[in-house]
């Protein structure tokens, strides 16, 4: 069962992430997607001194609220003239050194491990279950994941041209009256709600490589969005339970080596993708090359 | 008295407190081809982006046939910039062009075979239709710039803005987009077009607007397409001008 229930965690991860992180590639804002799920960070310590207990929703709530403030203040601080790279940076390491000292000043009250944010803990997952009317439901980590994966489901499956407009040509989707704006900030919030779920597993800094490596090695593989999420899922799922087993014949962090997983398929794809490998894409070089000198 | 297609009065546009567009006030005649010319920074595209509501303005009225953009965003068409997209994008011709149709579908309807068969005919209409199912990087740019104007016909519009659709295209995309217009305007549709090249504005337009951040001129081609105008517009740069505004005086 113990197997079971990591893979599982972990696939429910790597699809919620999945499918936002294509988005986020596509619009270039990787980095923002890097940032969010640092600066939830406060979000969460804060629902932690309120209701000083692991309430979920409570930690959704703040770690959503603080997702889109990070947003804010990136979107605000480029108007303000500057770069958008430095924003993002100033924006999302400040935030997350506010939830450092929030978390070491309290570390005596409130049983939250720094290293436990950072870096997740995948194998304690199975032992926090939910139980209800007697019955053990089975983890709580995968209900919050799979709620969260269904609401980003819900939300991407609802509003697909949307959020393909908006990536694609956001000039003509607000020329058309699609409220980009709140688009924008949806994904976010989305964003946000997937790393909060997706913290006490994998940790804050690896749930950034679940956002955006199967992401980015989807989009070597194919030319259509829809194949592109599919993919996206797909690789997340084979990272996780690959990883799984590799950390275990390894003795080693189970998250850590399900990015590895994940770093490896795309090192594969960037290399042998049929459609955008680096192979394929010098074999063309080399025909244009041989046709020229013909 | 007949409704502009476009009418624009008092229009001032800023970018971060530089004004880039100052008071300027305009009417379109309907069933027109319209020439927006100016300078590098004259407020061209400004001039469309503030029309269609793509960036605040400081102050002013726009009315499309009467009223608000808002309320008629369904028959006006948008051409941005080939380079404003990502032409690396996940995505083929065909799909591309739905999208003009994205506007008509409301909040929650999914674009099915009635659009996939208008998109067709769009693509049809712009000699594309071989390279429906092709990834849009594998185009060229004229090509692109062709999926681009496939698109703004599937909006099915009245009035159409195009932001220099002949930038960098080759000879035949030229002249399909040149025979495009005229289909649009024997339809009776009016269509502005912001435009680089001085030796085809005759050729092209019926009427033409000369910007330098303010409106220095608007009205029927041969009228206000003169020397003067254009010296009004470019500033110093006239030596090599002078000969398209002589040209106009002499066949007027």
């Amino acid at each position: 069962m113990t197997d079971f229930w990591i893979i599982l965690t972990g696939t429910l991860v790597a699809a919620s992430c999945g499918v936002l992180g294509c988005f986020l590639v596509l619009r270039k804002m990787a980095m923002v997607g890097d940032a969010i799920s640092h600066s939830v960070l406060p979000g969460i310590a804060i629902a932690f001194l309120i209701s000083s207990s692991r309430d979920s929703l409570l930690m959704l709530i703040g770690a959503a609220v603080f997702g889109l403030i990070t947003v804010f203040l990136i979107q605000a601080l480029q108007q303000g003239g500057l770069q958008s790279d430095a924003s993002i940076g100033i924006v999302f390491t400040a935030l997350f050194a506010i939830g450092v000292i929030l978390i070491s000043r309290n570390a005596a009250n409130i049983d939250l491990d720094l290293d436990c944010v950072l870096f997740g803990e995948i194998a304690y997952v199975q032992w926090d279950t939910l139980i209800w009317n007697g019955y053990d439901l089975g983890p709580i980590a995968v209900w919050m994941l799979g709620g969260t994966f269904l609401i980003i489901l819900a939300a991407i499956g609802l509003f697909y041209k949307q959020f393909k407009l908006c990536a694609f040509d956001p000039a003509l989707a607000a020329a058309l009256g699609i409220p980009v704006a709140l688009f924008h900030y949806l994904l976010m919030g989305l964003v946000s709600l997937s790393t909060v779920a997706s913290f006490e597993s994998v940790g804050a800094i690896l749930v950034v490589g679940m956002l955006i490596v199967p992401a980015s090695t989807a989009y070597l593989l194919t030319d259509r969005l829809s194949v592109m999420l599919l993919y996206s899922i797909l690789i997340g799922a084979i990272s996780s339970a690959a990883g799984y087993y590799v950390a275990k014949w390894l003795d080693a962090s189970i998250a850590g080596s399900m990015i590895s997983v994940a770093g490896l398929l795309f090192l594969l794809a960037f290399l042998f993708s049929p459609l955008h490998g680096l192979i394929v894409r010098m074999r063309k070089r080399g025909r244009l090359k041989t046709v020229e000198a013909s | 008295m007949e409704t502009y297609p476009l009418e624009v009065e008092r229009l001032t546009v800023a970018y971060q407190k530089k004004p880039v567009l100052r008071s300027v006030s305009f009417g379109i005649p309907s069933g027109k081809l319209i020439g927006v010319l100016g300078p590098n920074g004259a407020g061209k595209s400004t001039l469309l982006k503030a029309v269609l509501g793509l960036i605040p303005k400081v102050e002013g009225n726009v009315s499309i046939y009467g009223r608000p953009y808002q309320e008629q965003r369904k028959i006006v068409g948008y051409v941005p910039q080939r380079e404003s997209v990502d032409w690396d994008f996940p995505t083929n011709a065909l799909d591309v062009v739905m999208m003009g149709r994205y506007g008509h579908l409301g909040w929650f309807r999914r674009p099915g075979s009635k659009e996939r068969e208008i998109a067709m005919e769009c693509l049809t209409k712009v000699g594309m239709a071989d390279y429906a199912g092709r990834q849009i990087s594998q185009l060229s740019g004229g090509q692109q710039q062709r999926v681009f104007l496939a698109r703004a016909l599937a909006q099915n519009a009245q009035l159409y803005f195009m932001d220099e659709p002949f930038a960098g295209v080759d000879a035949t995309t030229e002249k399909a987009i040149i025979s495009l217009l005229h289909d649009l305007k024997e339809q009776g549709k009016t269509v502005l077009v912001v435009h680089h090249d001085l030796s085809t504005v005759k050729e092209y337009f019926d009427h033409v607007l000369l910007l330098n951040g303010e409106l220095v001129a608007a009205g029927p081609t041969e009228d206000t397409f003169t020397s003067d105008n254009l010296q009004k517009t470019y500033g110093g740069r006239i030596a090599m001008l002078q000969d398209f505004g002589a040209a106009t005086v002499g066949t007027v």
